[in-house]
């Protein structure tokens, strides 16, 4: 009994199947599947099957589904050869590596502008050295953070500090360390933002003039122009010094002329300056004039020296200084008398 | 490249003014066609208005040099001038000095010229004159400036410094990669 009752089971599940094999259920073969290329990673099928233009025309719409539906088959028939494994009553698969590789749907993020020391220090070639984050702190005995909190070499949690060689002794050592650090942390904090304003193209704010100990000829006139201007009507009304010169730190810009332009026009005004250098030549020339004085003492002495030359008889002082004639010897008084002649 | 200002120019034309006096005006002022002096990376070029117009095509960068160099504005704003502009100032120097055959030498290595090598100078010379310089075949080698007057060269021993040395010829060798 039970024998034929599972054999009539069996019977009923076999036709079942086959019917539903034939009406219901539909198959998973693909016709022409090696023409299919499949990209599993992308969970992309791309159908390179040819479809006749006249079978199109006839089934129209239809044709576009079966090859859909062949793509689609064939992508899930290799998902399902992927190891399978369950988690939570879910199947899961990891998929391969992806073939096409797709565009990016944002664009590539902008590399971040150098900071201008960035830009020193490649121009230069310094490279940077790392650093261990954590260092040796003597006081403690322990590794401790290089910066930061409850850090290493701490010299703000010194108690005593020695008054340097050379310094005021009433000057407050920690005062002058805690000022120093600020100092360092604002001039930090400006160039942060000088570079962010040079990333974003826009201008840099100046600072005016910072204090400093040995001002220079420069920093004074700059000093000076910045006086100038800072009144309620930016320095229209400033009365200025008798022989002052106009500042060089104006802020205005040079303009040139343009390169080719009217060289007539140019020519004009070259020879206009030409007249005005030529105008500041002295009428009078002084060493020209001095000159001319030297030289007319000269032949005048020169003349003398001829009509007194004429003269044989030459006694004294003169025939010994060599004004005579070359031949004579042992002239003038007893002191020199034998002495060498220039 | 540009025009100089009226400032450089007059800076400009004093220098040269020392040298060829008023004869600047037979530079910018020529018959042959219209001629200009531009300024590019501080120094000051001669060229005709044709050059002009092929030069200003190239980018200021990349242009080494056109016309010919007349010579440099310094840092301060001085003018120095270079040899290469001795080709201009020789034809219209008013000042001169001929230089004997044993000095010729010395001075083409860039030294001072001694009492001892002077040939011939031109008179009335002033102290501190820009005087071009030649060789006694009237070639003329570089140029420099009157240590002395004429008058006072008259009296001065052999060793003396006469003329100071500016610029000369050998320099086309020596300051071969320098010079534009």
């Amino acid at each position: 009994m039970a024998e034929s009752m599972a054999g009539g089971k069996q019977s009923l599940v076999d036709t079942v199947l086959s019917q539903t094999e034939d009406q219901q259920l539909r198959t998973t073969n693909v016709e022409n599947e090696e023409l299919i290329e499949l990209d599993e990673g992308n969970l992309l099928a791309i159908n390179e099957n040819k479809t006749d233009t006249k079978d199109f025309k006839k089934k129209g719409e239809n044709i576009l589904l079966s090859l859909t539906r062949d793509a689609t088959q064939a992508l899930f028939n290799s998902l399902w050869k992927i190891p399978v494994e369950q988690k939570d009553g879910a199947y899961l698969i990891t998929l391969p590596e992806q073939k096409t590789w797709m565009p990016r749907e944002k664009p590539v993020p902008k590399k971040k502008a150098p900071t201008k020391w960035e830009e020193y220090a490649k121009s230069k070639g310094i490279l940077n050295k790392k650093k261990s984050r954590m260092v040796w702190d003597d006081q403690s005995q322990q590794y401790k953070p290089r910066w930061g909190y409850n850090r290493a070499n701490d010299d703000t949690k010194d108690w005593v500090i020695e008054v340097p060689d050379n310094a005021d002794p009433f000057e407050d050592q920690f005062e002058k360390r805690k000022t120093a650090k600020k100092e360092r942390v604002a001039k930090n904090e400006l160039q942060r933002l000088r570079n962010v304003a040079r990333t974003q193209k826009k201008k840099v704010p100046g600072i005016g003039l910072a204090p400093t100990e040995q001002p220079s000829k420069d920093h004074l006139s700059k000093a000076l122009a910045v006086a100038h201007k800072s009144t309620a009507s930016i320095g229209k009304f400033t009365d200025r010094l008798p022989k002052e010169k106009p500042s060089k730190f104006t802020g205005k810009k040079r303009k040139f002329e343009p390169s080719i332009g009217n060289l007539g026009n140019e020519k004009e005004k070259q020879l206009k300056v030409l007249d005005s250098v030529s105008k500041k030549v002295p009428t009078i020339n002084v060493t020209k004039a001095a000159n001319r004085m030297l030289r007319q003492d000269e032949e005048k002495r020169a003349q003398d020296k001829q009509s007194k030359k004429t003269p044989k008889k030459l006694k004294g002082r003169k025939a010994s200084l060599g004004l005579g004639k070359p031949g004579r010897q042992g002239g003038g008084n007893k002191k020199t008398r034998g002495k060498r002649k220039r | 490249m540009r025009p100089l200002t009226e400032e450089e120019t007059n800076t400009f034309f004093e220098k040269l003014s020392k040298y060829i006096g008023e004869n600047i005006k037979l530079l910018i002022d020529r018959q042959d066609g219209s001629y200009c002096f531009r300024l590019h990376k501080d120094r000051v070029y001669y060229m005709s208005e044709e050059q002009l117009k092929i030069g200003s095509s190239a980018a200021g960068e990349s242009l080494l040099s056109i016309g010919s160099c007349f010579g440099k504005f310094t840092k301060s704003g001085k003018f120095h001038l270079h040899v290469t502009a001795l080709d201009y100032l020789a034809p219209y120097a008013k000042h001169k000095v001929w230089l004997k055959p044993s000095a010729e030498q010395q001075f083409l290595y860039g030294h001072h010229i001694m009492k001892s090598g002077l040939g011939r100078l031109t008179e009335d010379t002033e102290q501190y004159q820009g005087v071009i310089v030649y060789n006694m075949n009237d070639l003329p080698l570089g140029f420099g400036v009157a240590a002395k007057s004429t008058q006072a060269c008259r009296n001065c021993d052999p060793m003396t410094i006469v003329v100071f040395h500016q610029a000369d010829t050998g320099q086309y060798i020596r300051d071969e990669d320098t010079l534009t």
